[in-house]
């Protein structure tokens, strides 16, 4: 079936909106009721992993057993509350199961979709009022969550053009071409706000028009999915969840720009996004959204996918554009911007994925509908990848201006195991920590960086007492070591001379002068080095220095100890912490009392779980 | 003349004859490089030199590019791996959550040596991966297609034998 008119698309927006009559957020119907239900299963790579797709077969089959004929089970993109996964939701009573298996489906069909009474035990449990939360907005995680980016995850099944159609999708393209320049859709994204939401935080109208103003008939519109900041996966869990939604603002950008192809340059480690794009792609272009002629105008536009091979430096504009042709993805200078020579030498523009996700949205509501939300200056929502030691972890969009501790003490319900709150690093390894004094701080681009981190693409971890800054910090610094491309000397050479020393101040074979070098070192790499990887790589070292001076000097000063020890007390010579120890440093005879020597002990903790009589002491 | 150290005999024909179909089928072979990899490491699971060599002959690039593209990008192998790929996330969420500890357990119960990637039996081959983004599971461990969440160090020995007497299984098969 192919769209050739406006009409055409409004006349099938209408005819299939009854698809989601029962997926609103706002339904909460008496379980005890019987009539139609939708069962909702998240397909995301979270969930996938642990079955959701053999879940959604079982439930299939146990239902069409039971011979209940108006209940349907669909896949969706990413719920967000990945840590309770797989997640199965019940509509139109918006009860919400976590952690489901395949063996408790039975009790899902018998008791909830025969019986009418939900299945208490598969209910989320608060983790401060330990009480079981029947209802998704009942739930701390959601209630203070704004979804505008991801409105269409955990609602619509992403492989399936007409739900997403029946939820507005490309309804936003058709307002364009029925009757808006490349001028008002640039006036329009300028006058909401949008800023680029891959890290820099750009103005998404001012880029576009950039490229716009740039002479040449060729020209390219590039999402950037190379989601490469260890502990993010908003991108994958849009692309996952709404590939529609990313393609229709790709079309939107490219239309505003003049471009006529699109490309997406996305990792190969995400094959499920790549899977659920290759399929929204078909989809699109056998309705004709995409292609020539789309909707029966002039405006021709399709898209391409490009693999990634795994190089974090490629989530730089300038790399990814080399890698996009072919070469190592090396950056280059700038200028020329893409918007001037790009790909190909051509006008190019770069938007990331959570920023086209916001596109549509922002023509259909309008720019002041979206700049009422946010801050004076960062406009919107952010989505935000929760992630390390709180209790909720998974993804959560919030308004731009939320506080990190509202993120992480309310959605993301405190501190696991009731342990001390540390520090949340933002920006991943090209951000900082922030710390307790800073958690009332209202997250935007410019209050972050204030603070000495960053917003970076919104990977979010959380730490607790138990985490050591300097071990975190060599762990940043291995990764971005790893990942220099080696194109400039300062961040080739620079970042591997920061892990050494870092390396020897947990040796404890340092000294008070190897923190001076140390922070001479970071600031000389941070004037000098070619591209925004280099330029940031020391931050991790920089923030934990300034935060936790008190870490660094303990063991500038061969103050840590890190070595088990045995209480005597309460040692009676069993020798399982002996048998146990991979490096064999404990010694002592059979029912006499256990030494561990302490310049051996690798602090592997193997002693430490053996033991039956808790005698180990931990460091 | 002297003989090249190459002997593009290792390669299977069958496998070539397929991935010459997958690189005449592209419009611009040389700036689509990086796809025609992921196809032949597809194929034949690695990327030996010899491939790469003819991978340049036949889109016209110099081998040193293609060697280059190989070296640079994570994702691409220019050796032979296990019958089970073990990967253990690195990623920030697993780091936090103790994956050093994991993937050195995988180091010992694997008997690795320092650098030694893959088993001598050739039946695993461990690796550190950048995140694969199922933070909520951290630690998360691969094997091949199947995904192990929130692993534990002394989770480690159980998986291992797992497979381990998969392995056995299916050789006994074989041999049937």
């Amino acid at each position: 079936m192919r769209l050739n008119s406006f009409d055409a698309l409004y006349e099938l927006h209408k005819n299939l909106k009854s698809l989601l009559d029962l997926r609103s957020d706002e339904l909460q119907a008496d379980e005890a009721k019987s009539g139609p239900r939708d069962i909702l299963v998240c397909g995301g790579t979270g969930c996938h992993s642990a079955q959701s797709a053999e879940i959604i077969t079982a439930l299939r089959e146990k239902i069409a057993d039971a011979g209940l004929e108006d209940i349907k089970v669909v896949q969706t993109g990413c719920f967000g509350f990945c840590a309770q996964g797989p997640i199965v939701k019940g509509q139109p009573e918006n009860i919400f199961y976590v952690q489901v298996k395949m063996e408790d489906l039975d009790e899902i069909v018998n008791s909830h979709l025969i019986g009418g009474k939900a299945v208490e035990r598969l209910l989320y449990t608060d983790p401060r009022t330990k009480e079981k939360q029947k209802h998704y907005l009942d739930m701390d995680f959601y209630k203070k969550q704004r979804r505008v980016a991801l409105h269409n995850c955990g609602i619509i099944d992403p492989e399936c053009i007409d739900e997403a159609i029946a939820n507005g999708g490309y309804l936003a393209i058709a307002k364009v071409l029925s009757g808006m320049t490349q001028d008002d859709v640039i006036n329009e994204i300028t006058a909401s706000g949008l800023r680029g939401r891959g890290g820099a935080g750009f103005p998404t109208g001012r880029k576009w028009s950039f490229t716009k103003t740039s002479e040449g008939s060729e020209k390219y519109f590039i999402c950037n999915a190379d989601e490469g900041d260890p502990g993010a996966f908003m991108d994958r869990s849009l692309l996952e969840g709404d590939p529609h939604g990313i393609l229709e603002g790709m079309m939107i950008g490219g239309y505003a720009i003049g471009a006529d192809t699109g490309i997406i340059y996305i990792r190969a480690e995400y094959p499920l996004a790549v899977y659920r794009l290759e399929t929204a792609i078909a989809q699109a272009r056998e309705y004709g959204l995409l292609g020539k002629n789309i909707l029966g105008t002039d405006f021709d536009f399709d898209v391409q996918i490009s693999l990634g091979a795994g190089a974090f430096v490629c989530g730089e504009e300038t790399a990814l554009i080399r890698s996009l042709e072919g070469n190592r993805g090396e950056p280059t200078r700038k200028p020329p911007f893409p918007a001037e020579s790009g790909y190909r030498g051509k006008p190019s523009n770069v938007n990331n994925v959570e920023t086209l996700a916001n596109v549509a949205s922002i023509i259909l509501k309008g720019a002041d509908w979206y700049s009422r939300i946010g801050t004076e200056s960062s406009k919107g929502t952010k989505v935000f990848a929760l992630a390390g030691k709180v209790n909720n972890i998974g993804l959560v969009e919030v308004p731009m201006g939320t506080t990190l501790r509202e993120i992480i003490f309310e959605i993301g319900g405190g501190i696991e195991g009731n342990k001390k709150f540390k520090a949340v690093q933002t920006g991943g390894p090209s951000g900082g920590v922030i710390t307790e004094v800073n958690l009332d701080t209202p997250i935007d681009f410019e209050s972050l960086k204030a603070i000495g981190s960053m917003m970076g693409s919104g990977g979010m971890i959380v730490m607790d007492e138990d985490n050591d800054m300097v071990e975190i910090a060599k762990f940043y610094l291995e990764f971005t070591m790893d990942e220099s491309c080696g194109k400039c000397t300062p961040c080739r050479v620079g970042t591997k001379r920061i892990y050494e020393m870092l390396e020897t101040l947990i040796e404890q074979k340092g000294d008070l002068e190897t923190l001076e070098k140390l922070d001479a070192l970071c600031r000389t790499i941070r004037e000098t080095a070619l591209c925004a990887l280099g330029q940031t790589a020391p931050n991790p070292v920089l923030s934990t220095m300034k935060y936790f001076p008190e870490e660094y000097e303990r063991y500038a000063k061969h103050e840590v100890n890190k070595a088990y020890a045995i209480n005597p007390e309460k040692c009676i010579g069993c020798t399982k912490c002996a048998r146990s120890c991979p490096v064999s440093c404990i010694s002592g005879k059979v029912k006499e009392v256990h030494v561990i020597d302490e310049s051996k002990c690798i602090a592997c903790g193997a002693c430490f779980t053996a033991c039956p009589f808790q005698a180990i002491v931990k460091p | 003349m002297q003989k090249s150290k190459f002997n593009m005999e290792i390669l299977d024909s069958c496998k070539l004859r397929e991935l010459d179909v997958f690189i005449e089928a592209e419009d611009n072979p040389q700036g689509r490089i990086i796809h025609i990899l992921h196809e032949a490491q597809k194929l034949f699971s690695y990327l030996p030199q010899e491939l790469q060599l003819y991978i340049a002959r036949k889109t016209g690039l110099p081998a040193a590019k293609i060697n280059g593209i190989v070296s640079f990008y994570s994702f691409f192998s220019q050796e032979p791996s296990g019958k089970y790929i073990i990967s253990v996330c690195m990623g920030t969420a697993c780091f936090v959550k103790g994956a050093d500890a994991v993937f050195q357990a995988f180091r010992d119960e694997l008997q690795l040596e320092e650098g030694q990637k893959t088993s001598a039996d050739g039946l695993f081959s461990l690796r550190d991966v950048r995140c694969i983004g199922a933070c909520g599971l951290a630690p998360v461990v691969t094997i091949n297609n199947r995904i192990f969440g929130h692993v534990k160090k002394d989770d480690v020995k159980g998986i291992i034998e797992e497979y381990r007497i998969l392995a056995k299984q299916e050789k006994a098969e074989v041999a049937q």
